[in-house]
This record gives C-alpha cells, sequence and structure tokens, in this order.
C-alpha cells in the first residue's frame, strides 16, 4: 500500500484507458503521454496494461507501507527524493517499508509517470482502472488524489534483477520543449476553409499554450486569431485524440486524451497520432510550432514509433529476467 | 447509400451520411452502425453513430498487425455501403424500445412553466405534446449515458438557458433546442428541465450495461404523479 501525504497538482491513476464505449458517451481517457506510461510498467516488470500514476507539474509526496520497486518516467522531476536522497528517472528502484517519496516540480514538459512493481489493486470500472475526470469514473470515484489516500498495491509475481548501473535514455521519448521541433499535423475537413493566409499561418505561427489546458484538450493562444473564409455550420459528429477544433474565438484547441466523444466545431487539422505523448507534455505558457504533413507519413511516424517502443520493452523485459 | 468517407487520423474514419439532423438519415446511420458491426472489420474499436455521420475507429496496433491499413479499411467500408445500398433496408435489427415515466410535476419541472410561457402553450398542452411522440436516439455524447433524442414536437423547439445550471439533477427530462434529453447523472447543463424520470439511466457498476439508452433506440415517455415516482424502483418503466 501507498499512502498520499500530499497529492501533488493533480495526480490520478491510469491505464490504457476505455476504448470501445464512445457510443455511450463514455470517453477512452487513459494515460495522457501513452508511451512514457507504458515504460514506467516495463521498468517494474508489470503486464503493458497496469495501472500507473499520471503526475501533473507538481508530483505528490507518498510514503510507501511496503518494500516495492518504483520507475518514474515522462516529464523531468529533477527533485524527486527519496529519503532525501536524489532519486533517478527511466530505471527501477527499490524502496522499503516507511520511505517516503518525495517528487516535486516537473522542470520542463508537464506529466510524469510513477509505477509501482505489481501495479495497484483497484477493482476496474467498465473494464478499465484509469480515472476519467470529467465523467467522475474510475478510481477514488473518479477524482484527483487527494491527501490521505491510501493506494492498495498488486501482488509482486516475481524478483526482479536490478542491475545498478543503467537506466534508459528519456529520448525520444521524452523531447525537452526547448528543442521547439514542431508537432505535425494532417489536413482535416475544414482546412481548406481556413483564409488562406491562417492556412500558412497554421505552420508558421508560434503559438501559447494556455492555461486553461488540460486532459481533455491544450488551448492555443495566439496574438492572430485564425478565422474561417466563411462560416461552416457544423452538426456534432464523432472526434478522436488529435482533432484540431476552431471555436468562434479563433483560438485553437487540439483535443487530449479525455476529449468528449463528439463535437461540432470545424475541424481545422488532425494532430498525427505518433506526436500525441509530445501534445500531453505540453505546459501552459510554453510556446508551440506547427508543420503540415500527409496521412502517409504520419502513419509511418507512428508505426516506426510502435515499434521502437515494443521492442524497447522487450529488452527492459529481458534485463530484468 | 450516399455517403462521403474522410479519413479523420491515422486510424479513424468519419462516414458522412447526410448534412442536416433528420430521423431518416440517422436511422442510416444506426443501419450502417449495425452493418459494420456483424461484418467483423479486423481491429475495430469504436463505432460511433452521431445525427449524421458514423465514426470508425481502428486500434493502430491491431491494424498493423493484421497487414492492414487505414486506407484498405476504409475500401472494405466503402464496399460494405455499397452493398447496403443493394439489400436496401430489409433485414434491419428491430431497435429496442423503452418507456420511461417522467413526473412533469412543478418541483421536478423547474423550467415548465418558462417553456410555457414560450411556446404560448399552458403547462398541461406542453406535458402532452412532450410524451406524445415517439423518439429515437440519436447519439450518445456530452457524457456517460447522455442520450439525445430526435422526434421532439417542433412547437415544443426552446432556446437553452441564459444562464446554464452548475448542477442539473440525475434523471431531469429537458429539452435543449429541438432535442430532448435525459440527463443520467447530476451534470452542469442549460437545458430547460420540464420534468424527471426515477428510473437509472447510467451505471458504471455494471459493465454489461452501463446505459440504459443505446444509439438507435425508440424511446416514448408516460407521466406520472410524485407519489409514484418516488416509489417506483429502477428497473419498471422499460
Amino acid at each position: 500500500m501507498i499512502e498520499i501525504i500530499e497529492p501533488g497538482l493533480q495526480s490520478s491513476l491510469q491505464d490504457v484507458g476505455r476504448p470501445g464505449l464512445a457510443h455511450l458517451g463514455i470517453g477512452r481517457s487513459g494515460a495522457a503521454d501513452l508511451p512514457a506510461w507504458r515504460l514506467a510498467n516495463a521498468l517494474v516488470g508489470n503486464d503493458a496494461g497496469t495501472c500507473a500514476l499520471e503526475i501533473t507539474l507538481q508530483g505528490p509526496r507518498i510514503r510507501l507501507h511496503a518494500d516495492l520497486t518504483l520507475a518514474l518516467t515522462g516529464a523531468p522531476l529533477p527533485m524527486a527524493r527519496r529519503n532525501g536522497e536524489a532519486m533517478p528517472m527511466w530505471r527501477p528502484v527499490r524502496c522499503t517499508t516507511g520511505d517516503i517519496i518525495t517528487l516535486g516540480a516537473v522542470s520542463e514538459g508537464c506529466r510524469s509517470y510513477l509505477s509501482v512493481e505489481g501495479g495497484f489493486d483497484i477493482t476496474p470500472c467498465l473494464g478499465s482502472t484509469s480515472t476519467d475526470l470529467n465523467a467522475g469514473l474510475g478510481p477514488l470515484s473518479g477524482r484527483a488524489l487527494q491527501p490521505g489516500d491510501r493506494l492498495p498495491t498488486g501482488r509482486t509475481r516475481r524478483s526482479l534483477k536490478i542491475n545498478r548501473s543503467w537506466s534508459l535514455d528519456p529520448r525520444p521519448w521524452f523531447q525537452s520543449p526547448s528543442e521547439n521541433a514542431p508537432l505535425r499535423l494532417m489536413p482535416a475537413r475544414h482546412t481548406r476553409d481556413l483564409r488562406a493566409s491562417d492556412r500558412m499561418r497554421l505552420a508558421e505561427e508560434v503559438f501559447h499554450v494556455s492555461s486553461r489546458s488540460n486532459r481533455t484538450g491544450v488551448r492555443l493562444e495566439s496574438d492572430h486569431p485564425l478565422q474561417l473564409a466563411h462560416r461552416c455550420e457544423c452538426i456534432s459528429e464523432g472526434v478522436v485524440a488529435g482533432v484540431m477544433q476552431l471555436p468562434a474565438n479563433g483560438q485553437p484547441i487540439v483535443l487530449g486524451c479525455e476529449h468528449p466523444v463528439t463535437g461540432g466545431y470545424p475541424r481545422i487539422a488532425q494532430l498525427a497520432a505518433a506526436d500525441l505523448p509530445r501534445l500531453a507534455q505540453c505546459r501552459p505558457g510554453q510556446s508551440l510550432r506547427f508543420v503540415w504533413t500527409e496521412l502517409d507519413d504520419a502513419r509511418r511516424a507512428l508505426a516506426v514509433q510502435q515499434r521502437s517502443l515494443d521492442d524497447l520493452c522487450m529488452r527492459i523485459a529481458a534485463r530484468l529476467d | 447509400m450516399q455517403a462521403d468517407l474522410e479519413f479523420l487520423s491515422e486510424q479513424a474514419l468519419l462516414v458522412r451520411l447526410g448534412e442536416s439532423i433528420s430521423m431518416p438519415v440517422n436511422a442510416r446511420v444506426h443501419q450502417l452502425a449495425d452493418r459494420l458491426r456483424s461484418a467483423s472489420l479486423p481491429a475495430l474499436e469504436d463505432l460511433v453513430p452521431a445525427y449524421a455521420s458514423l465514426l470508425v475507429r481502428f486500434d493502430a496496433g491491431a491494424l498493423q498487425s493484421a497487414g492492414a491499413t487505414i486506407e484498405s479499411m476504409a475500401r472494405a467500408v466503402a464496399s460494405l455501403i455499397e452493398n447496403d445500398e443493394a439489400s436496401c433496408a430489409s433485414n434491419l435489427a428491430p431497435s429496442r424500445q423503452h418507456r420511461i415515466p417522467v413526473c412533469y410535476e412543478a418541483d421536478c419541472a423547474p423550467d415548465l412553466q418558462a417553456v410555457a410561457a414560450v411556446t404560448g402553450l399552458d403547462i398541461e398542452e406542453v406535458v402532452r405534446r412532450h410524451h406524445a411522440p415517439e423518439y429515437r436516439v440519436a447519439m450518445l455524447g456530452f457524457a456517460p449515458g447522455f442520450a439525445y433524442l430526435l422526434g421532439l414536437d417542433p412547437v415544443l423547439a426552446v432556446p437553452r438557458r441564459d444562464d446554464p445550471r452548475t448542477c442539473v439533477p440525475a434523471g431531469s427530462v429537458a429539452i435543449g433546442g429541438e432535442q430532448t434529453g435525459i440527463y443520467p447523472t447530476a451534470l452542469p447543463g442549460g437545458w430547460q428541465l420540464i420534468g424527471r424520470t426515477p428510473l437509472r439511466m447510467f451505471d458504471p457498476s455494471d459493465p454489461r450495461h452501463p446505459c440504459r439508452l443505446l444509439p438507435g433506440d425508440r424511446v416514448r415517455f408516460f407521466p406520472v404523479d410524485k407519489t409514484r415516482m418516488v416509489h417506483m424502483q429502477d428497473g419498471q418503466g422499460t
């Protein structure tokens, strides 16, 4: 069991989410940065679908009530401490009963993941142990962690072989936003309805991530609101993560992992799925740029990403055996 | 069936069957959803009907393992749509029917007076017209289990409230524009509340049937008084 002393800004339990229920108005939710979440689990020998803690901007302070191996991935937590000593990320860390883990602030990016060997012993809600904060579904009645929460941990299956000397290279699984590589966009239904100058600006302008961004979507701000060349009457239709909507105020919203299942705003672009993890790492106030790409390139990028993630998880498993 | 097929992403297609909110177009959406569901397409993860469109979403990893691409799935979906045209609507699965009790009395219906005022009808006539037609679940959205119902008497179409409520009680039956619906859980909302049902519309602890209403279902309302509503147990009335 782990005990939450301080919850951090917004920490929630997440797994891969609830795919397949969108026709019931139930969104997928799940970890925002899926590769980082999956690697956190791999590093403690968990199955791919295990529940882990998603941390937002400011991490929690935790007391362990069992001997557990932990791992941290995702956005850097340079102040992470285990009983006052620096706690490394991207590798398994053996901890013991009574340890106090203090994660501190995320220095760049937005979300980190804390996995626990054996996962958390949580009854699934609608097939998933992920938290849907909007709908109030999942562990802890669908809310973020609070002080005093006690999370039962699952049974550990085998003893992990942990050699002191290694950790994963965070790249490409976490890229510093300061490197500012543009996120890739594909054209969507209303791209051609943008004013021609705005279509260009979408790929040239520097956007800023609004403080109103959350798991539902990343809200963008720019000095020049985007406009459609003519009014588009839209009726609600199914949407997916990565849809870039344009509300009437001209400031685009890119839908995230906890997006509503349908939407009625014009869709001016679609983020390449391989860049969804980077979207999840967008932090309020940071700048962001985009570049146009094609469906074929986006699909290739996604296939490469999935393959290297699968390979890496296999290599981690071999190392822990 | 006339259909416009759009690549939404690397793993999702959007099939658009019309540009308007209408019963016939929406019925075709549910018909196509049934057809695609029974076609056992590989890697299919979500089929999301809306008023005039159907979202078809695949699992990217499973597509890859099946040696398929979103383009090959688009071709498969397009040919199913064509075949559908040939076979017409002959073997439509019968849609499920529900009878939903609604208490239209004042303390369950805080906006009924306002709806009567806007429409120029008296309260009894608003209530009568609301439970007269058979509705169809066009789609679910907004929140888990929230069903948008088509078939509202156009006279009852009233604008949403200027000041949306921060918390609408679960079971509230409401009108928002040309639609009616039931708030499945306590939610913020701007629709006009004209009644309340005692039935539980959404139950996340039931993984097999979390939602009472499914896309394409038919719905009729019938009025009950407050006493009966209070005594009605969940599970009755369908």
